[in-house]
């Protein structure tokens, strides 16, 4: 399995253990990552908020450069996966908008196609039937006894129509890919809600507040650690856990694992090699569960 | 099929607490969700309560969430809503429940008169009508498909945790005016929305364009009244800075640079804002997690650079 990869900005910045921890699983599962560096940033949803023009063509642009190495292009972060499927949705329904994008693509020497290559979430990839198998075949260390909360990122699941779960309101692959690591998957109603990164700067409290109750909800429904395909998500439950611990009177405090890590654990190699010491919630206990 | 309808009931007349009780009906394969309601009011219960009325998706009074999300009940069919053989009926979220499935709707009118839901024209009125071009009524024509059914208010992300939020639903009313060609009130709407509680608490979720029955997909409705702030200059408040200094950082190295925007979102003369980001930063930097201080470019960054300048950015 060959894939360009569309790396994104925080896995290359505040989440440095997330890009870490996708090599590692794709080293141990022998899946080939070309990564896409001259790719830009997919904008977040944040850039079109400025130009909707310009982040759809900065989008038709890194889509193009994978289409032009005839590679399907694997997101590791929720939100890029999201936004680079609504630009693919947004350019492919209107020819005479696909023209006006490829215009302004054209003297860099790019040219977007459309439908010519898959955009998947590394989700996406290890729940298709070989990605299943492979992990099945390759899972040295069973993650036995572990409980693991699924926290998806709105972006992969609405619009659903752009989703690539069968059924988003209800979404089983990462829960899947627990079971086959060895892991026990824990099901609670949080799982498929916003994590409230993207109002962080606008509105603290309510951001934390939509953590909290995630993770309250992940906690109570038993759950070791939560796990997470984007590092928005990680870092709106991880990294700002202090504060969001203190606004509860219940307190919430949950390791949280990024999926390559969960993957790459279960494929034998160390939290030390997964950047899991960088965590700003110790993921210590998790060791004793998995001793 | 035989469904099991697992219906939360309550009456504060009668008992303090709901309840779930469940009904069970052969259900046919063209019923609505609505027609089986109708179906166990008028054959088992009579004292089910539920708002409905025009049984065509047009009045918007009979939105209930089925399996935990809101939807129109006449608008699905009760076997494409089925799990396993049971539909659970709660009423709409973010709204006080009245008795079962009514809720009580007066806050939802409330954020939307907050909005000043009517045409504030540019000049007095002609003697004949206003003609708008189809451009121009292209910009509004998804969001006049509102029927305020309160979908996607009630699982609304946001409003669940912040009852100051104008919610989705109030914020898609506010679109039609922003950008309806006759209204001269425009600058003044979106310094308005720009407020705290207005567009920029908005936390692109996506489950108000998901629960939509109708293209009116709030969300996206929502973005476009951030762009016309942008294009008018409200650019005061962290959510309109944040945008901008998004969009200033992947123009100059094609990628974000999460040192400086956090900076640059709350203001650089914003003391308290700055101090909050305190405790965040040295965590990630004692941990070793803070961003790189020297900001690398993608490759072509000039690339990059030339469709900015081509969309004039």
């Amino acid at each position: 399995m060959k894939f360009a990869l569309f790396t994104g900005c925080v896995a290359k910045g505040a989440t440095r253990e997330l890009m870490l921890s996708t090599i590692k699983s794709a080293e141990g599962l022998g899946i080939e990552f070309i990564e896409m560096k001259s790719a830009a940033c997919c904008g977040a949803g944040v850039v079109s908020e400025k130009n909707p023009l310009l982040a759809d063509a900065l989008n038709a642009r890194s889509i193009a450069i994978a289409e032009e190495q005839d590679l399907d292009l694997v997101t590791i972060c929720s939100t890029c996966q999201g936004i680079l499927k609504k630009t693919e949705s947004h350019v492919d329904s209107d020819p005479s908008y696909k023209k006006k994008v490829n215009n302004v693509l054209e003297e860099g020497g790019h040219h977007y196609a459309g439908g010519k290559i898959k955009i998947q979430h590394f989700a996406n990839v290890l729940g298709t039937e070989e990605g299943l198998k492979l992990l099945r075949d390759k899972v040295k260390r069973p993650l036995t006894g572990l409980k693991t909360a699924a926290f998806y990122g709105c972006y992969v699941l609405r619009p659903s129509g752009l989703s690539l779960y069968e059924d988003p309101d209800n979404p089983t692959g990462m829960e899947e890919i627990f079971e086959i690591l060895g892991a026990t998957p824990v099901y609670y109603d949080s799982r498929t809600k916003c994590c409230g990164f993207p109002i962080i700067m606008m509105n603290k409290n309510a951001s934390h507040d939509m953590a909290g109750n995630a993770l309250i909800d992940a906690i109570d429904s038993g759950a070791d650690c939560v796990v997470t395909g984007c590092p928005l998500c990680h870092l709106s439950l991880d990294a700002y856990q202090p504060e969001i611990d203190r606004m509860n009177k219940k307190g919430c405090s949950i390791p949280i694992l990024h999926l390559p890590q969960l993957v790459a654990l279960a494929l034998g190699y160390s939290p030390q090699e997964l950047g899991m010491d960088k965590h700003i919630i110790s993921t210590a206990r998790l060791d004793k569960i998995l001793a | 099929m035989i469904i099991t309808f697992k219906i939360k009931r309550y009456n504060p007349e009668k008992q303090g607490e709901a309840y779930f009780e469940d009904f069970k009906l052969d259900v046919q394969e063209d019923l609505t969700l609505l027609d089986c309601m109708n179906e166990i009011k008028w054959t088992l219960d009579g004292s089910l309560t539920y708002r409905m009325s025009c049984r065509s998706a047009i009045c918007g009074s009979c939105a209930v969430k089925a399996n935990g999300h809101a939807t129109l009940a006449c608008q699905r069919q009760a076997t494409h809503l089925v799990k396993g053989d049971t539909i659970v009926l709660e009423p709409l979220g973010n709204m006080k429940p009245i008795k079962d499935l009514a809720v009580d709707f007066e806050p939802f009118w409330e954020k939307i008169n907050k909005v000043s839901p009517y045409l504030q024209p540019k000049q007095k009125a002609p003697e004949k009508e206003r003609v708008q071009s189809p451009e121009q009524f292209s910009l509004i024509d998804d969001s006049s498909t509102c029927i305020m059914c309160g979908s996607c208010h009630s699982d609304c992300n946001v409003l669940e945790v912040d009852e100051d939020f104008l919610g989705p639903a109030a914020l898609a009313k506010a679109q039609r005016f922003v950008q309806d060609s006759r209204d001269g009130k425009t600058l003044e709407r979106v310094k308005n929305l720009s407020k705290p509680g207005g567009i920029w608490d908005c936390t692109h979720c996506g489950e108000c364009v998901e629960r939509c029955p109708k293209p009116a997909r709030p969300f996206d409705r929502i973005k476009e009244i951030m762009t016309v702030a942008l294009e008018q200059g409200v650019t005061n408040n962290n959510g309109a800075r944040h945008a901008l200094s998004f969009t200033k950082s992947v123009k100059s190295s094609g990628r974000l640079n999460e040192n400086i925007i956090p900076v640059e979102s709350v203001g650089f003369f914003n003391f308290r804002g700055l101090f909050d980001l305190l405790p965040v930063g040295l965590r990630m930097l004692f941990k070793g997690k803070n961003p790189p201080v020297l900001h690398k470019s993608i490759d072509e960054v000039e690339d990059v650079k030339r469709i900015y300048m081509e969309l004039d950015e």
